[in-house]
């Protein structure tokens, strides 16, 4: 049988002094970990939480992203024509073919500048995205040069305050109004009538098209239509489908949370390790006393495992709370954050989250550390000979 | 009285290895020790009596020889069953009392029941006569830096006497007690083998602690004297 945990508990309190330091570093690790998979948790939520499951997003084959993708006007008008898809009450098709370009817009606070996403959109496209409400001023008219940019991405860019401007091409838009994505890819992104945008950029193609299927079979067929069409060579799939898989945003942070967290969980592993061997140290007449009692090896290596987990554990739910006041700070005072997308090379907008799972995680992190760290000072305990330790100090 | 004998030496010797010399802590030692004895060994620093007791309890293992108690040679037990011996037959009794100070005195009396099945209830009900015993049934929720050495030293006792074992080994138990508290200590020890029939391994270099047992053994140089 082990110990009482109520032995561990008080030993880390009664030498609460020299553990502290221990808690405190380990409280950095974990918090910087939480925060940095929040980050990535936020990008993900951001792609996740985009598009409609009705629609179908059709680019060319083989580009990985609408920014790198050419359709030409022949295969939207294939496509327009397709049997499946849904009308409008003037028995139009629903159907919306958009150019998507990146400009360069300068960064608030002079921060240099940074690319940013212009969706070139037709009336059809709107409606093909109810998520996307204005939020303010009114919507572009088309022909006129205007703009309407995502809330949050006009918090991070100078010039997209309504009556401002934007340099797109040779010209520049006025920025009429303010949109909200709710949470989801579009906040990164700022919408013009595509057939204007076309001819600023003097493009003949258009980069994607968006089309509403009449119902779940239509959409299965129409997906298999477009694919096997060889003529068209076209990459169809749901829309929300094709935005579940542009997380590679966030791939770069997750690879900087892994990075970050195992070059500083070293550090927070030989800080635990230290405070162990000193733990022990003090205690060897004690560790003598209990294998003379009857207390195993196994049960000595177990309490010192035990007792560094629990000093760690400390360690992660104070860096998980740090990382949940940090992220209730941004909600609180609306701060978005930006990274670039590696894919379009644009601004990403998004809001981390630490979420009850993350924090979990990160205290699940923290006992990682405290067993990594106590596994030698444990067996260092757990070898003592009996007649030296009762001998000891 | 016939007693059976509880401890049986024969033969003991122990030799240790310091640098390039080998050290003959005990030499072909010999002993019989009835249950209900309170024997006590005694001898200068060097003599070998704490290394005999060490071996008696089962926390140290001879060169050769012997050392069989309750009938079981110790000496071929593994280190695990070892443990599990010593847990069941034998209690401990320090001159340094080592009590776990973050532990309260009920808290480190229960510590070796631990390890046996008793449920937490059979616990707590063992672990209060056996401060009874002693005379602190009232200090039990004391951690031992709110208690005195001596009464710190008898809840040593009581966790020495936890477990019924046949065999209670104290080596210099009153080295570190004031006079009145060394008599108590000792009183109590004598008491544990009058009337619950244990036997008491002990020792000390205090001729006045040497006058509560019912035996002397002198040792020197690793030798029983005559």
């Amino acid at each position: 049988m082990a110990l009482p945990l109520r032995y561990n508990f008080r030993n880390v309190l009664v030498r609460w002094r020299t553990t502290l330091f221990t808690i405190l570093g380990i409280a950095a690790v974990v918090a910087v970990f939480v925060l940095l998979r929040g980050m990535a948790r936020g990008i993900e939520r951001s792609s996740g939480n985009t598009g409609d499951p009705r629609n179908i997003l059709v680019v060319r084959k083989g580009s990985q992203a609408e920014s790198g993708s050419l359709v030409t006007r022949e295969q939207f008008r294939t496509l327009q024509y397709l049997d499946g898809i849904a009308k409008d009450e003037r028995g139009e098709p629903v159907i919306s073919a958009e150019l998507v370009m990146i400009v360069s817009a300068p960064r608030r606070a002079g921060a240099g500048e940074a690319n940013t996403l212009l969706r070139g959109v037709t009336a059809g496209g709107m409606e093909l995205r109810p998520q996307v409400t204005l939020k303010e001023g009114r919507w572009f008219v088309p022909g006129k040069r205007e703009v309407v940019v995502a809330q949050r991405l006009a918090s991070r860019f100078a010039g997209f305050e309504i009556g401002g401007t934007i340099k797109a091409g040779p010209d520049r838009l006025t920025v009429v109004g303010h949109f909200d994505g709710t949470g989801s890819a579009f906040d990164s992104e700022a919408w013009m009538d595509a057939d204007e945008a076309r001819s600023i950029f003097d493009r003949d193609m258009y980069s994607s098209v968006l089309l509403r299927p009449r119902d779940e079979a239509a959409l299965t067929n129409l997906v298999a239509r477009i694919q096997a069409d060889k003529r068209l060579s076209l990459r169809a799939e749901r829309e929300v489908d094709y935005y579940s898989k542009q997380t590679m945003t966030a791939v770069p942070i997750k690879y900087l949370a892994g990075m970050l967290g195992v070059a500083m969980s070293i550090g927070a592993v030989f800080a635990a390790m230290n405070t162990m061997y000193a733990s022990v140290a003090a205690r060897t007449r004690e560790i003598g006393t209990l294998r003379v009692l009857g207390f195993s090896r196994a049960a000595i290596v177990v309490c010192f495992l035990v007792e560094g987990s629990f000093l760690a554990m400390l360690g992660g739910i104070l860096g998980s709370a740090l990382a949940w006041g940090v992220y209730a700070f941004v909600v609180v005072r609306g701060i978005n954050f930006g990274t670039m997308d590696f894919q379009s090379f644009a601004e990403t907008v998004f809001q981390f989250r630490v979420t009850p799972d993350l924090m979990l995680l990160g205290v699940l992190f923290s006992v990682a550390i405290g067993l990594a760290g106590s596994l030698f000072p444990a067996l260092r305990a757990a070898r003592l000979p009996v007649i030296s330790a009762l001998r000891s100090l | 009285m016939a007693a059976e004998p509880i401890v049986v030496v024969r033969d003991l010797s122990k030799i240790y290895r310091q640098g390039d010399i080998n050290v003959v802590a005990l030499d072909h030692v010999s002993l019989d020790i009835t249950a209900g004895e309170f024997v006590v060994l005694m001898g200068p620093s060097g003599s070998g009596k704490s290394t005999l007791l060490h071996i008696i309890a089962g926390i140290d293992r001879p060169t050769s020889g012997s050392a069989k108690v309750q009938g079981i040679d110790i000496a071929q037990l593994d280190e695990s069953q070892l443990a599990d011996w010593r847990n069941q037959n034998v209690g401990f009794v320090f001159q340094s009392f080592n009590l776990i100070p973050v532990l309260t005195a009920a808290e480190n009396v229960e510590l070796p029941l631990l390890l046996t099945d008793l449920n937490g209830r059979e616990r707590r009900k063992q672990v209060q006569t056996a401060l009874e015993l002693v005379g602190l049934a009232d200090r039990g929720h004391h951690r031992p830096d709110q208690m005195s050495g001596g009464q710190q030293q008898r809840v040593a006792i009581a966790r020495a006497l936890v477990t019924d074992p046949a065999l209670i080994v104290a080596d210099e138990p009153t080295g570190n007690l004031d006079a009145k508290s060394a008599g108590d200590v000792l009183a109590i020890l004598r008491s544990l083998t009058l009337t619950a029939g244990k036997t008491v391994v002990m020792v000390t270099h205090d001729p006045k602690s040497a006058a509560y047992g019912s035996r002397s053994l002198h040792l020197e140089k690793g030798e029983i004297a005559a």
